[in-house]
């Protein structure tokens, strides 16, 4: 009996043991999955607690409701990766064995890499909705809030969901205007890239919604600390941004499982080098990486597990049959953005193309609108939900091809000169 | 644009970022430094030396590697390439500009 390991029982992890679950006998081929927490969160729907869009019972269910019949699901936290003995090691003190191993171990948020960002003021003044705790404490604070200065900051470039805190500045503007206190807050957002987002075109129409609702953005501000005692955001140029209420995107790394093992990249954030396409470790070949554990340059985000959850079942298969690697991932994303007000735009891109405008063929629920905003995306957003519990999860095949498609978007002709 | 021309003309693309890094010389990192007001010292040499060490590895540059790189920290890459540090290092380096990937 061979064994496939997979650390880590979330969005990716719970994915990859069901499709595999699917394709590999049980009499050959035992598949265990490891966990520290019993909780699956609905992680998109974090951005939603603040507001009361959502209630925190939406978020939650237990991991263990999502495994097909033949996998293994164990709580149990991974202290190291013995890569060369094709082993981990677990905090009791005990080890297991594998053939093959999926490292699917997700990002966190880590407040505490940044001076005095965790300090006196956490959770008075200063929140995160990256995690239950924080989404649900903020939706509290937001409640009595009187107003002031509302500032968005992102502590670090590669972070989970990186449309994420537009979403939430969006929906800050909207929950202000519609309690009849928009012209009592002041709205920033403090970001270390040089504009509202990285890609050209998205980051013009992104820009252009940020104008419109009166947000300030403060581009190109690597946050260094946070001085609490004057409210004041420090950066590494000593650029200073006050707030009263601070809405921050900490630094965010991979398990401390990777750092124990010493298998994180050069950022020393512990995300696992991993090849782009094939998403085979750089270190050792009998390991797999996928989600947010992984070093690929594609966004931290529950499509792009679940684009290369296709790829990487297929390439897991072949790699068993001692054949090549047949399928590539190409770096695709694909996200709702929320904006407010019943609406939201939708992006869809990979590791060459960026976001471009157009119209997204979606089969029995008609185009959606590209790089703009609509009520059909945010009704696709919401719908998402169930999707991702009752679909994606079970690793069902969704109406959405895993490499990027061009049909529908928008290309603009090359200007000659 | 004055500078370029006592600079060997490279190709660079619409932002200044040399179109090919292996044509990059001094002579031309300390002709667009000067663009930025730096006079490269031994420690900005490093630095730029490393950028294109790891640019020729292949590894996808950030603020938080160079600062892990054990020539100068965060701060320290601040003051020697003010305004942009990354951006402006990388181009005087003569390596493309950081991608961010999201």
């Amino acid at each position: 009996m061979k064994k496939i390991l997979i650390l880590g029982g979330g969005t990716a992890g719970t994915m990859m043991a069901n499709k595999l679950r699917k394709n590999l006998p049980l009499t050959a081929w035992e598949i265990k999955v490891l966990d520290k927490d019993e909780i699956h969160y609905y992680q998109p729907g974090f951005l939603f607690i603040p507001f009361g869009i959502y209630q925190p019972e939406d978020v939650v269910r237990d991991k263990k409701d999502f495994f097909s019949k033949g996998i293994d699901f164990e709580i149990a936290e991974a202290a190291k990766i013995v890569g060369e003995e094709n082993k981990i090691l677990l905090k009791d003190g005990s080890a297991i064995s594998y053939d093959i191993l999926i490292i699917a171990t997700g990002a966190q948020v880590v407040p505490e890499e940044t001076p005095e960002l965790k300090g006196e003021l956490w959770y008075k003044d200063i929140f995160d909705f990256y995690t239950y705790e924080g989404s649900t404490k903020l939706a509290k604070k937001l409640e009595n809030w009187e107003g002031g200065k509302l500032v968005i900051n992102l502590a670090e470039t590669i972070i989970k969901c990186p449309v994420a805190p537009l979403e939430f500045t969006f929906l800050a503007d909207a929950y202000f205007t519609e309690k009849g206190m928009r012209d009592k807050v002041e709205i920033t957002y403090v970001t270390p890239l040089s504009g509202a987002f990285t890609k050209p075109k998205a980051t013009k129409m992104l820009s252009q919604l940020l104008a419109e609702k009166k947000v300030n953005v403060v581009p190109d501000f690597y946050l260094q600390r946070v001085d609490n005692e004057r409210k004041v955001l420090v950066s590494y140029d000593d650029k200073e941004v006050p707030f009263d209420l601070l809405v921050s995107i900490p630094v965010n790394k991979g398990a401390d499982v990777i750092a124990n093992s010493h298998m994180g990249d050069e950022d020393g954030l512990n995300f696992v080098p991993t090849d782009k396409q094939s998403l085979q470790s750089q270190q050792f070949k009998n390991i797999f990486v996928i989600g947010d554990a992984t070093n690929v340059p594609a966004s931290k985000a529950g499509s792009v597990a679940h684009f290369e959850a296709e790829v990487l079942t297929d390439n897991i298969l072949n790699y068993i049959k001692g054949l090549p690697f047949e399928e590539k991932f190409d770096g695709h994303s694909n996200c709702f953005i929320e904006t407010g007000f019943g609406k939201a735009a939708l992006i869809d891109f990979n590791y060459t193309t960026e976001p471009l405008p157009g119209k997204f063929p979606l089969a029995g629920i008609g185009p959606m609108e590209l790089l703009k905003e609509s009520r059909i995306n945010h009704m696709g957003k919401l719908a998402f939900k169930w999707i991702y519990w009752h679909m994606l999860l079970t690793g069902k095949t969704l109406p959405v091809s895993t490499a990027m498609s061009m049909t529908g978007k928008e290309v603009e002709e090359e200007v000659l000169v | 644009m004055e500078t370029i021309l006592s600079a060997p003309l490279l190709a660079t693309n619409e932002e200044g970022y040399l179109k090919n890094y292996t044509e990059w010389t001094e002579e031309w990192a300390c002709a667009i430094a000067a663009e930025h007001n730096i006079d490269l010292t031994a420690k900005h040499w490093e630095v730029l030396q490393w950028l294109r060490a790891k640019q020729a590895e292949g590894v996808a540059l950030s603020l938080r590697k160079v600062g892990n790189s054990g020539i100068v920290d965060i701060k320290q890459l601040y003051a020697l390439f003010p305004g942009g540090p990354l951006k402006i290092s990388s181009k005087i380096a003569g390596i493309p500009k950081p991608a961010s990937c999201i």
